[in-house]
């Protein structure tokens, strides 16, 4: 399980501070497929990045009963200097995990011919979401957190992914953030609407996305002023 | 705000260990090449270093008026300054070029920065010990008196360089000033950290101001061991050690400062 309690972000700017998550609070099962949908700088990211503890909250506790990913956006995590391969090793070191019998997975799914001896720096956008996917399949987690730029990709690659992530691991719990409710209504069970820093629990997928619909359709709020 | 969790400590430590190794590993690439090749500069850098001394010496007709054994003596000071030069240079941009790492959330500021130590430690350890094996075999110059002293000053200098590398990083990260004006600092202690002089020919009043710089005392231990009672030396290893243990302290602390900011962006 996953606990988040009066979780809040605040971030300093110019014009002081911004606050982009205003006392979130969220509970994640084992198993359950979570979507979380809002718009472009609703804090969907902000989110993922302090549910995988790569930022820390302003105010507010988290508390993590199951082993939670690093946050599955496209290259984010990875050492642009170093080669795959390498970026796969150091990923394996850290979670101490052997990384020779995953090898050819990673090979095979990353489909990255040579290039994958070759600096990540070099990578097409594809290229780095097919390793960062294959990087994040080949560590088990109990909990993936996907950013919605994890399940676009060519309809071939989103096959792949399916299956190693629906199919194989249909027992483990995901949270995948997107701005497109019909992404969230294809791949999740429960779904909350992210807002003006706030998280509006929904009981049933259809009403996420009726709630957000209603929200983009309130013309004023669908661009909030960003002062930066 | 609390991240609530139940690592117990002896697991927190299996982890830091992991990560550090990872760490390591991945700096090692970029530091010495994919092949290793690079390893050799550590060894040819001071070697060059150590025989540009010795020329020069020659030329200016030194070794008539002086009994300093001139190659042992360009060893130890290079050695020396390579150690805290080269730690404090690789941490104050670790945090820069390993930011995507922490995305990793057991990647810690504090682990990046002892990655880098540990790997110039390594470094500056092989390159002395290395260029002491080859001189002194070829005859260039005497096998050292007493190792005591040599281990003494040179682990009181690890720890220095320790201090000093947390330290540095962290206030680089925070400044870019300061990330800028440090390797002028470096110029400037280079002539003043004892690698270049021995505190015995200074005069008095010099001698005192001088050794209140903390690696003085390390150069001045490691050359007790490898001169013997050629010339006499200065060396105060309690001051030494409480320099270093405050220097280590501060930078503990600046080091935690900064991985809390870095994980609040």
């Amino acid at each position: 399980m996953i606990t988040l309690r009066d979780v809040h972000k605040t971030y300093p700017t110019r014009n002081g501070l911004h606050t982009v998550l205003d006392g979130i609070d969220l509970t994640v099962h084992p198993g359950e497929k979570l979507g979380i949908v809002g718009c472009n700088g609703a804090g969907k990211s902000t989110l993922i990045r302090i549910l995988s503890g790569a930022d820390l909250p302003s105010a507010g506790t988290i508390r993590r009963d199951m082993s939670v990913s690093w946050p599955l956006a496209f290259g984010g995590a990875f050492q642009t200097h170093l080669t795959g391969l390498d970026n796969l090793k150091f990923v394996c070191r850290v979670y101490g995990v052997d990384y020779k019998p995953l090898l050819p997975f990673v090979e095979d799914f990353a489909e990255l011919g040579p290039y994958f001896r070759e600096p990540v720096q070099h990578y097409s956008h594809g290229m780095l979401t097919r390793l960062a996917f294959a990087l994040s399949m080949a560590i088990e987690f109990d909990c993936f957190l996907i950013d919605e730029a994890m399940v676009v990709g060519d309809a071939r690659f989103h096959e792949k992914s399916h299956y190693e992530l629906l199919h194989k691991r249909k027992d483990r719990a995901y949270i995948l953030v997107s701005h497109d409710a019909n992404v969230i209504k294809m791949y999740c069970q429960t779904a909350h609407v992210l807002h003006d820093g706030k998280l509006h629990h929904c009981d049933s997928v259809e009403h996420a996305y009726d709630y957000y619909q209603e929200i983009i359709h309130r013309q004023p709020d669908l661009l909030p002023v960003k002062e930066l | 705000m609390t991240t609530i969790g139940r690592t117990s400590f002896a697991r927190s430590v299996a982890i830091q260990q992991r990560v550090i190794g990872a760490l390591l590993l991945r700096e090692a690439i970029t530091r010495y090449g994919r092949h290793g090749f690079g390893v050799l500069w550590i060894i040819i850098e001071p070697a060059l270093f150590t025989l540009g001394v010795a020329a020069f010496w020659y030329l200016a007709k030194m070794h008539i008026l002086s009994s300093i054994p001139i190659i042992a003596f360009a060893i130890t000071g290079y050695s020396s300054v390579l150690m805290w030069r080269n730690t404090s240079g690789r941490c104050s941009k670790a945090i820069e070029s390993n930011r995507p790492l922490m995305y990793h959330r057991n990647v810690n500021v504090l682990d990046i920065f002892l990655a880098r130590v540990i790997l110039e430690w390594v470094g500056a350890t092989a390159s002395i010990a290395v260029l002491t094996i080859i001189f002194a075999s070829a005859g260039a110059m005497n096998w050292p008196e007493d190792p005591w002293p040599i281990i003494g000053g040179w682990l009181l200098l690890a720890w220095f360089s320790l201090g000093l590398g947390l330290t540095v990083g962290a206030l680089s990260e925070r400044s870019e000033t300061f990330e800028r004006t440090w390797p002028i600092i470096t110029y400037l202690l280079f002539p003043l950290s004892g690698a270049v002089y021995m505190v015995e020919w200074l005069p008095k009043p010099a001698q005192e101001t001088v050794l209140w710089l903390p690696m003085v005392h390390g150069v001045e231990m490691i050359r007790e061991g490898y001169f013997g009672d050629l010339v006499p030396t200065h060396a105060d290893p309690a001051y030494f050690a409480a320099a270093n243990l405050v220097l280590t302290l501060i930078g503990l602390a600046l080091a935690r400062e900064t991985g809390r900011r870095v994980r609040m962006r």
